[in-house]
């Protein structure tokens, strides 16, 4: 589904990433730790086409197609989707206005959607004006939903979210990956961005990576490497870091 | 009527200004634009013919007049059609000035100090003159139109509404240039009276074309507990517009709302400003501006809120986008305090479109033409507050239709 491939990138004059490689197979959902800082929401936003961020060198691959020079609106339209860490109000603009421009599903899948939700009030609301961190999560999620990509990216879908509303959030993003079908009936792929590992309770993800200060530091199995955050939090990770650095 | 000392002062200020520039705006050489007096007059908006038609219904005018309680249509200088089911007393105004003696109205809120307003008091002029009686609440919307129909011609206007003791009103006044007029100008003076625990909404959508030059002069006057709510919409090019609205707060209570929607394209050149001087105690005002300009056009934006009495509040808010480096946007705001204990605030913007906007549309999908038509389509959603919901809806539409086109 996706493959990166020596990727380095840089905002303005500084470098932010560097030499990544990463592969996610279809139906395949990885999560990605890191301290703050690291490059998670700008690896996000390099695969997502964003101008700001300016590669340097490396490839990215979509479905077996070279985008690395793609403009944005053609990754979407080729079924990539991000929800958003923190996202900017749209003033004037419905909720519902824009599920509608970018809906690929029914208006009354989006209507039960947006009741599981309990956000049904919020689609006569502008696009994220005076939503709370919770709500502006959910406005994500449900966009995501409308949208329905193939490759979906969450950057931090669960900070600033209360103990239930995880458990929602959760339960939903891992049905948006296909995770209630047969691994092999699986087509979707995710990249998930979090910090808590509460929210991974109600998922399956297969494979985890650490960014550490822009490199690749660590990548395995999910559980191990949330532990061994939980446990010596990323202290392990620099050693890796070093190591990997030279 | 007007008492023969009354007219013969007006005469004799008007005289004095017959040639004096108007501070703001582009000067212009009214000997160019001449005094059409004859015109045709018809029983009823159906029998116009078809450009008049689309015309005004472009601007928001129900030609069938189903939905309003009363027309009113002036094609050049001439009243081509005036009726009104309703309570209210709707009339061209050379007809009210032989009814009534219009001392007290004519002339007292708008000064003659610009060869625009001297013009309106010295030559044929005709307009609407509303009078809406005490206590009558009509909730349905009256409509009047204003056209230019006649080639290098000068339309002058003079208005006057009364809305008297409790009473309520609601206006749509749509203003346009005939398709086949090349150039053209357009004064209109206005007078609004809206008197103790009265409401009058008034609602005036501008189509004129790329030739006409515009210069509106409006003066409002609001009584104990009264409401005068203005909004204004402007999507379509002109030649120029300059204008500025005064609204006297003089009652206690009084509440003045003045919006502003304006999109410059073309070579267009506006200045648009309102001001509210709030002399009643707890008078209220608010002003919300948004503008964008394209192509070379040039918007400058005004604001002016005097307090002048305790208690006072207002609140001044001005955005404009600018989208082409040979626009110009101009935002002046300007807070103006006589007393202490008053309270008066404003938030301006100019820029282009934010950034981080632009990218979370694309990458949910839309071009970058479609997320920056979507953003201004957000950005002019002003809250056409007051407005019937008929009636915003077609505000809306109108300006979605605009916007579409462009
Ligand atoms: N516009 C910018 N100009 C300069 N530096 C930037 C810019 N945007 C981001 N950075 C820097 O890039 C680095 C990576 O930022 P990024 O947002 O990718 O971190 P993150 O891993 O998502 O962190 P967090 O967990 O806090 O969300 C940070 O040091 C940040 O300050
Ligand atoms: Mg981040």
């Amino acid at each position: 589904m996706l493959s990166i491939e020596d990727l380095c990138v840089k905002i303005g004059d500084k470098e932010i990433l560097k030499d990544i490689h990463l592969y996610i197979d279809s139906g395949e959902t990885h999560v990605l730790f890191g301290p703050n800082g690291a490059g998670k929401s700008t690896l996000i936003n390099t695969i997502l086409g964003n101008p700001k961020y300016e590669i340097v060198s490396g490839s990215i691959y979509f479905k077996g197609k070279d985008i690395t020079d793609m403009p944005m609106y053609e990754r979407a339209k080729l079924g990539i989707g991000i929800s958003y860490q923190s996202p900017p109000a749209i003033p004037g603009v419905k909720l519902k206005n824009l599920l509608e421009i970018i809906t690929n599903r029914d208006w009354s899948e989006i209507e039960k959607m947006a009741e599981i939700l309990n956000f049904k009030d919020f689609l006569e609301r502008e696009v994220n004006v005076g939503f709370s961190g919770g709500e502006a999560k959910r406005s994500e999620i449900l966009q995501i939903y409308a949208q329905n990509p193939d490759f979906i990216m969450f950057d931090e879908p669960d900070s600033g979210v209360d103990v239930e509303n995880v458990e929602l959030i959760g339960t939903i993003i891992n049905e948006l990956l296909d995770k209630n079908k047969m691994p092999s009936d699986r087509k979707k792929s995710g990249l998930i961005i979090t910090h808590m590992g509460h929210i991974l309770n109600f998922m399956d993800v297969d494979r985890a990576h650490v960014l550490y200060n822009g490199i690749v530091a660590c990548s395995g199995h999910p559980e191990e490497i949330l532990n061994n955050i939980i446990k010596h939090g990323y202290e392990r990770c620099v050693e890796c870091y070093q190591k990997k650095e030279h | 009527m007007l008492s023969k000392e009354r007219a013969l002062k007006i005469k004799e200020i008007a005289e004095k200004y017959r040639n004096v520039p108007a501070p703001y705006g582009e000067d212009i050489n009214l000997e160019e634009y001449k005094i059409e007096k004859g015109g045709i007059s018809v029983d009823s908006l159906m029998e116009l013919d078809e450009g008049y038609k689309s015309k005004l219904e472009s601007i928001g005018i129900d030609i069938e007049e189903k939905t309003s309680a009363g027309s009113y249509l002036q094609i050049n200088n001439k009243a081509v059609y005036s009726k009104t089911d309703s309570k209210i007393e709707m009339m061209p105004i050379s007809e009210a000035l032989k009814k009534y003696n219009l001392d007290d109205y004519l002339w007292n809120l708008v000064e003659i100090k610009d060869k625009y307003t001297a013009r309106a008091a010295l030559e044929l002029t005709e307009g609407f003159f509303i009078r809406v009686p005490k206590g009558v609440k009509e909730t349905i919307p009256l409509q009047t139109c204003l056209l230019i129909g006649e080639e290098s011609s000068s339309q002058n206007v003079h208005n006057i509404i009364i809305v008297e003791e409790g009473a309520e009103l609601n206006v749509i006044t749509g203003c346009a240039t005939s398709p086949h007029v090349k150039s053209g100008l357009h004064i209109g003076v206005s007078e609004f009276y809206v008197k103790k625990d009265a409401k009058l909404t008034y609602t005036m959508i501008h189509d004129w074309g790329e030739n006409t030059h515009v210069r509106p002069r409006t003066g409002v006057y609001i009584e104990e507990n009264g409401v005068f709510i203005s909004n204004y919409v402007v999507m379509t090019e002109v030649k120029s517009i300059q204008s500025y609205p005064t609204a006297y707060c003089v009652g206690d209570n009084s509440k003045v709302t003045f919006q502003t929607v304006a999109y410059g394209k073309g070579n267009s050149k506006m200045d648009l400003g309102s001001r509210v001087v709030l002399s009643g105690k707890n008078s209220s005002a608010d002003m919300i501006s948004r503008t964008i300009v394209v192509d070379n056009a040039e918007i400058i934006a005004r604001g002016h809120l005097v307090g002048e009495s305790e208690n006072v509040k207002g609140h001044l808010e001005c955005r404009g986008l600018i989208l082409s480096d040979n626009a110009h946007l101009h935002a002046v705001p300007e807070l103006e305090a006589k007393r202490t204990n008053l309270d008066l605030t404003h938030e301006a913007a100019v820029g282009k479109i934010a950034e981080n906007q632009l990218m979370y549309l694309m990458s949910r999908g839309l071009t970058e033409d479609e997320a920056v038509s979507l953003i201004i389509k957000g950005f002019l959603n002003v809250d056409v507050s007051g407005l019937p919901p008929k009636l915003a809806k077609s505000v809306e539409q109108i300006m979605e239709m605009t916007l579409d086109a462009s």
